[in-house]
């Protein structure tokens, strides 16, 4: 196993993988969201509940790869408790960092993905749970 | 014995010498398109320098040049499947124009609410989603048949599936997910006994294994040029001429007239009545400079030859713990094979092996409904060709190995 697949699958993204926070269906989620990714079939359901312009609880379930599933899970973790405006700009910071941008600052563990915008084949399976986020606030 | 050497003709294929990530290619991506010779690039390059023009419609000699070596790669395709004559050849794009074209143009004349076109569970998407066309459309029913534990597909439900409701067979010769082979005699004569047309889906079949359409009896078959060491961007469908004299023309344009007015046109004889626009033509001789190579080789032996790797893969793959094999383990099968390891998604299977330069596919294969059933959504799949090497199938497995290793010490 080479330097750049320890790099790309560090610890924290595997156990985030093995373990995921906030996996599971929510109850009186206020957004669901179905996201899908053609090119490779994985699914997602994301689901938030948004009071006051703020994201008390969010889950997501589905099926996919380590990192489809890993960013799920990060994505999760960040978005709890953030208010919806603060969400999207999470979410521009992220697909700006996977597009190959520095990643801003304030993106804490996130930042850990970094190494997919150096790995063309998988940008689909990091962003999966952003654009579903995406799609579920345009309303 | 090997039936072929693939290491002398790996000299014919410059890209099998490049390296990536710092290890010598792996090429194992055959399924999905195959690499070139230089024969077929070197076809290609000398048909623009010296023969370009368009074709059919000049009296200058570049003109006639290009027709006439375009004329030639259908008659060598048509040769190449034991086609009766080469009228009943038309160029199309790949495998999925081709299907389209028999859904678009037969099936819009022949099928009305009611008919039934019967499929396998392993259909590729490319064999599906024209006909879900036509069900949208004229309210025909696709009826898919299932396969049995060893992932063939279960003739008897096919014969029980089979109706007087049954206006065409469609299936694969070689399914691009399990490596199965059809007996497609044997359904094309199932079809004809109620009066159906049988249809070949042979993107796989093609560059794998002896195509005869006239032993097969079958009505259609499709292929693709970049599957079988020819150029992307063309393809063929074979139809039986008595079928393709009968159908409408698929796209209107150019070459595919008789005579225009402002009011009306009458359309061209086959098979120029289904090739509308300037057609591929450099892509058409490199096409046929690949059935040259090919039948250098002889499709006996690339036949063989992918067999015996198919067992050899399938014996060492079968022996890694935690790995799931799907399709047929015995008996004859082409040189594809699809699996998942345990615990790992063959994405990330995929991404590992490649950093060690290995080229393998994951995902649904454009073939969800069959993930479906295998209950895999997703897999990874190692598909070979005439230069493929035992060495590099030690390669794979080795390489899967530390992957299981890897991902293991995390769960």
């Amino acid at each position: 196993m080479n330097g750049f697949l320890q790099s790309l699958y560090q610890d924290l993204i595997l156990e985030h993988y093995h373990r995921p926070h906030h996996r599971g269906r929510l109850e009186r989620a206020s957004h669901t969201q179905e996201g899908i990714n053609p090119s490779c079939g994985d699914e997602l359901t994301l689901y938030l509940r948004v009071e006051d312009g703020v994201i008390r609880a969010v889950a997501f379930e589905g099926e996919g790869c380590a990192i489809s599933q890993a960013s799920a899970s990060l994505m999760t973790d960040a978005l709890e408790g953030a208010s919806v405006a603060r969400a999207r700009e999470l979410s521009e910071a992220f697909k700006a960092m996977i597009r190959g941008e520095p990643p801003s600052d304030d993106l804490g563990d996130l930042a850990l993905l970094q190494g997919i915008s150096k790995l063309h084949a998988r940008v689909k399976c990091a962003t999966l749970a952003w654009t579903t986020l995406d799609a579920a606030l345009t309303d | 014995m090997s039936p072929l050497d693939p290491r002398a003709l790996r000299r014919d294929f410059p890209i099998l010498e490049r390296t990536v990530a710092g290890h010598p290619l792996v090429y194992l991506d055959n399924a999905a398109s195959s690499q070139k010779p230089r024969q077929v690039v070197e076809a290609m390059v000398d048909y623009y320098y010296h023969h370009h023009a368009n074709v059919h419609r000049g009296a200058h000699t570049l003109s006639v040049e290009a027709t006439e070596l375009y004329e030639g790669a259908r008659m060598r395709l048509a040769r190449f499947l034991n086609a009766p004559g080469p009228e009943g050849v038309v160029f199309t794009r790949n495998t999925t124009e081709a299907l389209n074209l028999v859904a678009a143009s037969w099936g819009r004349a022949n099928l009305q609410e009611g008919d039934e076109v019967v499929v396998s569970v392993a259909e590729h998407h490319a064999n599906l989603v024209p006909w879900h066309f036509l069900q949208r459309e004229l309210g025909i029913r696709v009826r898919a048949v299932g396969l049995t534990p060893e992932g063939r597909l279960d003739l008897e439900a096919l014969e029980a599936a089979i109706s007087e409701r049954t206006r065409a067979v469609a299936s694969f010769h070689m399914s691009n997910v399990l490596g199965t082979i059809n007996p497609v005699r044997r359904l094309a004569d199932l079809a004809h006994a109620v009066g159906a047309v049988m249809i070949v889906d042979g993107a796989q079949g093609a560059p794998h294994l002896p195509v005869d359409v006239t032993a097969m009896d079958c009505d259609f078959y499709a292929v693709s040029g970049h599957k079988m060491l020819g150029p992307t961007g063309v393809g063929g469908l074979w139809a039986r001429p008595a079928i393709l004299e009968t159908m409408p023309p698929f796209l209107g344009g150019g070459e595919m007239i008789r005579k225009v007015s402002i009011e009306d046109s009458s359309y061209a004889g086959i098979p120029a009545r289904f090739e509308a626009g300037t057609p591929p033509v450099a892509e058409a001789v490199g096409l046929a400079a690949a059935i040259d190579y090919l039948e250098g080789v002889g499709m006996e032996a690339v036949a063989a030859h992918d067999a015996a790797l198919a067992r050899y893969a399938l014996d060492r793959l079968g022996a890694i713990d935690g790995l799931t094999l799907y399709g047929p383990r015995e008996g004859e099968r082409g040189g594809i094979v699809t699996f998942n390891l345990d615990g790992v998604h063959p994405h990330d299977v995929a991404s590992a092996l490649d950093a060690e330069g290995i080229a393998i596919r994951s995902g649904h294969h454009c073939a969800q409904p069959l993930g479906a059933v295998l209950g895999a959504s997703a897999s990874a799949r190692a598909s070979f060709y005439l230069y493929t090497t035992e060495d590099e199938i030690d390669r794979l497995v080795e390489a899967l190995v530390r992957t299981r290793d890897f991902f293991k010490a995390f769960a």
